[in-house]
């Protein structure tokens, strides 16, 4: 008997039946997350109801040695949620009461399992809303939404999930229940823990701050005919002190797979779109909205459209919030990448991104949050041609590193997870990333908490801090003495 | 080892580079005394000052502009000040992408400046003039449009490092959407030294505002605290995005409370007059902020807060809506110390604070009476209580050791005893020598 089945047998002392998953075939519906080629079948699958039920999986964990991972809707694009076939998948699908909502301090406080959309449909009808809205809020989890720090289309104005939570009730990875909150004094392990994947413990509620929705909304296509018409738009927006809720940019292969699937009918022959969404107070969002328009067509635009209506506004979006799925009506395959360049270093990446393309053969659609300079191509390939997949694997690690070489980041809102720790020493040095692991070892030593997640090679916690073997390079150009 | 000139002095002297002094009575904390003051000009240098004072055990306390070396706990030991003053370039300000990396040392207002020159500000308002970007890091303090924009761990998105042992570290990057790795800047903001020394930082930027405009509301003395709280409540929640929302009250015998608030961007006096609106009659419009805007409050004859012989400066943080009602508590505690309290605050953004002082300058006793009632009133979680905090920034030097006096407050319950072993824990892996500014935290870090 495995030590995870001897901790199942255990589980099945303290959860229900129907609480408990250890049948293998049921046990593989949670192989994967939303990053579907790193597979993995878990130990055994616990669904429990309460904070309390949650530390006492994590308890017994931390007696046994056995590894855990917790998972939300499991929507989730870099394997942060790929469970250990030697552990236990704490799923929170069961904890999705809304708890709290205080309109007069603008607050909610929900279960981790609750939807992220939830918490607005919530408190839509009191004039508010959350503000962070990852394009799978119907189905992601708040929960997911914390562990991973998520974005949305409109953080270049709103920003992400940490600037808008303000207090987590966590179980740490040895089973103890600890609220994090802004207000309070010390550490901001609030900030510290948001965003940290799931490796610094689970998180069980969560308060998060509302948004008050906005008195005018305005929503803009234009189409342009290249790419470089396009991004010159976007630069002249910010530089004239326009700070839109969202500016989007679909390239020619993006719109063409978005017309494929949804009939999207933007501006035929548009070599580029770009939608940018305004709001705010009415008087704001008018004038702003002159600026905009003229400089969309100084920018080349041959086309303007302006919703009118919700209606309107919808039929703009419905094209980008389609394109990931919709790439699949082009493509038997694809990779979505989620790279980070500095926005002025937009053309140089993307012209980089064309010359990948010819000299791998893999075609790439470009569909990017511009104006934070967050860039999603899906490169495609076809599965059944021998080595085409590789050669897109290729493709897409190049493009981090362009990313990176611009000063950038590997990735903007998908995460780390499993899928590109890999990747971290490019972006980061081993200094770095043992600083942030540091932080790892003062709340979980043993590594249990999703372990293999974030961190290429995890350092074991015992070791004593910051030493170093060998002459310091400080030492070897003379900068410093060792002492 | 030793230098000419500075006898006695362990390795530091050595450093090729690093400017080094002996540190003068100008220097001393109350209760500690460094010996040196090290003024790296490069991070490369503040790592070699690092390294030299972990190899022969020596506490570090990082300084900028001095401004609230006497905030928080005071260093239980320090050896080796090192001031940021050196550092004090922009290293990158990429207006394209409203992005900006500064190093530790530059004044906030040094930086203000350059940025606006290029049209782009930091939307951080920095209650104390002359703090550097690492000191306003390192304590987290934030002003008025914290209520709009958050404070500086929100607008931070790359940070430097200097760990105790010299490993130099950084975290996230020079883009505004990136969750690559643990977010240090986070854990560092606000950290008072504690973990390490911040040699850089990279913020986000906004356009500067075209204009801005001030609705401002005298309240009646006598004014209820549901009246206070239904005025806020209405402002936070009208559409027109007020970037600020100030409460000041002078104090009992010096006049009656106002409120203030901001409106800036596009069509900012349009808006203005919306919320003046909303504020009713009395409310007025200006382009002039009230003269107490942006600063922190004071009251009677203290000094300038946070030197010896200046005030007792109080942070009160709970849910915006519970704020008007601990004003009159404040009050009753001002009566029954014999005090003078004055009031200022984002009370929209759930932060209050609070200046004591009396006839004489306040002693560390009556402070302490005056913080433990407070605490008594406000740290109350259980039957509706106001669930607040009450964190003690800077105070007269001979305040008891009591518990009651913790600059940092009290952790009573199991789940706060258990976050503040977190803490310990953390500080534990970063500083597991105890030399980075010991005794300066929150929740008994030394």
């Amino acid at each position: 008997m495995s030590t995870v089945d001897r901790l199942a047998a255990r589980l099945g002392e303290l959860f229900p039946a129907d609480a408990l998953i250890t049948d293998p075939v049921r046990l593989r519906t949670y192989e994967c997350d939303g990053l579907t080629y790193h597979r993995a079948t878990p130990g055994v699958v616990v669904l429990p109801e309460s904070a309390e039920q949650v530390a006492a999986v994590v308890k017994l964990c931390d007696e046994h040695g056995v590894p855990f991972v917790a998972r939300g809707s499991g929507t989730g694009l870099s394997g942060g949620a790929l469970p250990r076939t030697d552990g236990v998948l704490i799923v929170t699908s069961r904890m999705r009461r809304i708890l709290e909502i205080d309109i007069p301090n603008r607050r909610v406080v929900a279960e981790p399992g609750v939807t992220n959309l939830a918490i607005t449909e919530a408190v839509r009808d009191q004039g508010y809303y959350y503000a962070p809205d990852p394009s799978s809020q119907q189905i992601c989890s708040i929960g997911g939404n914390v562990a991973e720090n998520s974005g949305g289309a409109h953080c270049l104005k709103y920003g992400f999930t940490v600037n808008h939570v303000i207090a987590v009730e966590i179980v740490t990875p040895d089973g103890e229940i600890v609220t994090l909150s802004e207000q309070d004094p010390g550490f901001d392990l609030l900030g510290t823990f948001i965003g940290s994947e799931g490796t610094l413990g689970i998180t069980t509620e969560i308060t998060v701050r509302l948004s008050r929705t906005p008195e005018a909304v305005t929503t803009l296509l234009a189409a342009f005919a290249d790419i470089e018409g396009g991004g010159r738009a976007v630069s002249a927006v910010i530089s004239a002190g326009v700070v839109p809720a969202a500016i989007e940019m679909m390239d020619a292969l993006a719109i063409e797979a978005a017309e494929a699937a949804v009939d999207c009918r933007y501006p035929a022959g548009a070599g580029a779109v770009l939608i940018v969404e305004l709001d705010g107070p009415g008087a704001e969002v008018t004038h702003q909205f002159a600026a905009v328009e003229r400089i969309c067509r100084d920018s080349g635009a041959f086309e303007i459209r302006v919703a009118a209506s919700a209606e309107e506004r919808a039929a703009i979006w419905k094209g980008r919030k389609s394109a990931f799925a919709a790439v699949g009506r082009i493509s038997p395959a694809y990779i979505v990448q989620d790279g980070v360049v500095p926005r002025t270093s937009l053309p140089g990446v993307l012209a980089g991104i064309d010359r990948l393309q010819e000299e791998f053969g893999i075609r790439v659609a470009n569909v990017f949050h511009a104006g934070d300079g967050n860039l999603h191509p899906l490169v495609l390939f076809d599965d059944a041609v021998p080595g085409e997949g590789e050669r897109a694997e290729d493709v897409s690690g190049r493009i981090l590193d362009l990313c990176v070489e611009h000063g950038g980041s590997i990735t903007g809102e998908h995460g780390v997870g499993v899928d590109k720790a890999k990747f971290m020493p490019r972006m980061f040095s081993e200094d770095d990333l043992d600083t942030m692991q540091l932080v790892r070892c003062a709340f979980d030593p043993r590594n249990l908490s999703n372990p293999g997640k974030i961190f290429p090679t995890p350092r074991l916690c015992g070791e004593v801090p910051g030493v170093r073997r060998g002459v310091h390079p400080l030492v070897e150009s003379g900068l410093a003495e060792q002492f | 080892m030793t230098a000419p000139g500075l006898p006695g002095l362990p390795g530091l002297p050595g450093l090729s580079g690093v400017r080094v002094r002996a540190a003068g009575a100008d220097d001393a904390f109350p209760g500690a005394r460094p010996r040196w003051v090290a003024l790296p000009g490069s991070v490369d240098e503040m790592a070699a000052v690092m390294r030299a004072s972990a190899a022969h055990d020596l506490a570090v306390v990082p300084l900028g502009g001095g401004t609230k070396r006497l905030w928080g706990g005071l260093p239980a030991r320090c050896d080796v000040v090192v001031g940021t003053e050196r550092l004090d370039q922009v290293i990158e300000h990429a207006t394209g992408d409203l992005v900006v990396r500064v190093q530790a040392g530059v004044a906030m207002e040094a930086l203000a400046e350059a940025l606006a020159a290029k049209g782009q500000e930091l939307a951080l308002d920095v209650p104390v003039p002359g703090t550097t970007v690492g000191g306003l890091l390192a304590t987290a303090i934030a002003g008025p449009r914290r209520f709009r924009y958050g404070t500086a761990r929100d607008l931070l998105i790359g940070i430097t490092v200097v760990l105790s042992d010299g490993t130099i570290a950084r975290a996230g990057g020079k883009v505004v959407k990136n969750v690559a790795g643990y977010d240090l800047g986070k854990l560092f903001t606000g950290s008072y030294g504690t973990l390490g020394v911040i040699a850089d930082a990279t913020f986000r930027l906004q356009p500067l505002p075209a204009t801005r405009a001030w609705v401002t509301l005298d309240l009646d003395a006598q004014g209820s605290p549901d009246r206070l709280g239904g005025l806020v409540a209405a402002v936070a929640a009208s559409t027109q995005e007020p970037a600020a929302i100030e409460l000041d009250w002078p104090g009992p015998e010096r006049g009656a409370p106002s409120l203030a608030v901001l409106v800036e961007g596009a069509a900012a006096a349009e808006r203005a007059l919306a919320v003046r609106d909303l504020m009713g009659a009395g409310a007025r419009v200006g382009d002039e902020p009230p003269p107490w805007w942006g600063r922190l409050p004071s009251a009677g004859r203290s000094g300038p807060m946070g030197h010896p012989g200046g005030g007792l400066l109080l942070e009160i943080r709970a849910a915006p809506s519970r704020l008007p009602g601990v004003v009159p508590d404040i009050a009753a505690a001002a009566r029954r110390t014999g005090t003078e309290a004055a009031v200022r605050g984002s009370i929209a953004a759930g932060v209050l604070h609070v200046a004591v002082d009396g006839e004489r300058a306040v002693d560390g006793e009556r402070a302490a009476e005056f913080v433990t009632m407070l605490r008594s009133r406000i740290e109350v979680a259980r039957d509706g209580g106001v669930d607040g905090r009450v964190v003690m920034l800077t105070s007269p030097e001979a305040v008891p050791p009591a518990a009651a006096s913790d600059p940092w407050g009290q952790e009573s319950t199991r789940r706060e005893l258990l976050r503040r072993e977190l803490m310990l824990r953390v500080k534990e892996r970063f500083d597991p020598g105890h030399r980075m500014s010991p005794g300066r935290f929150a929740g008994g870090i030394r």
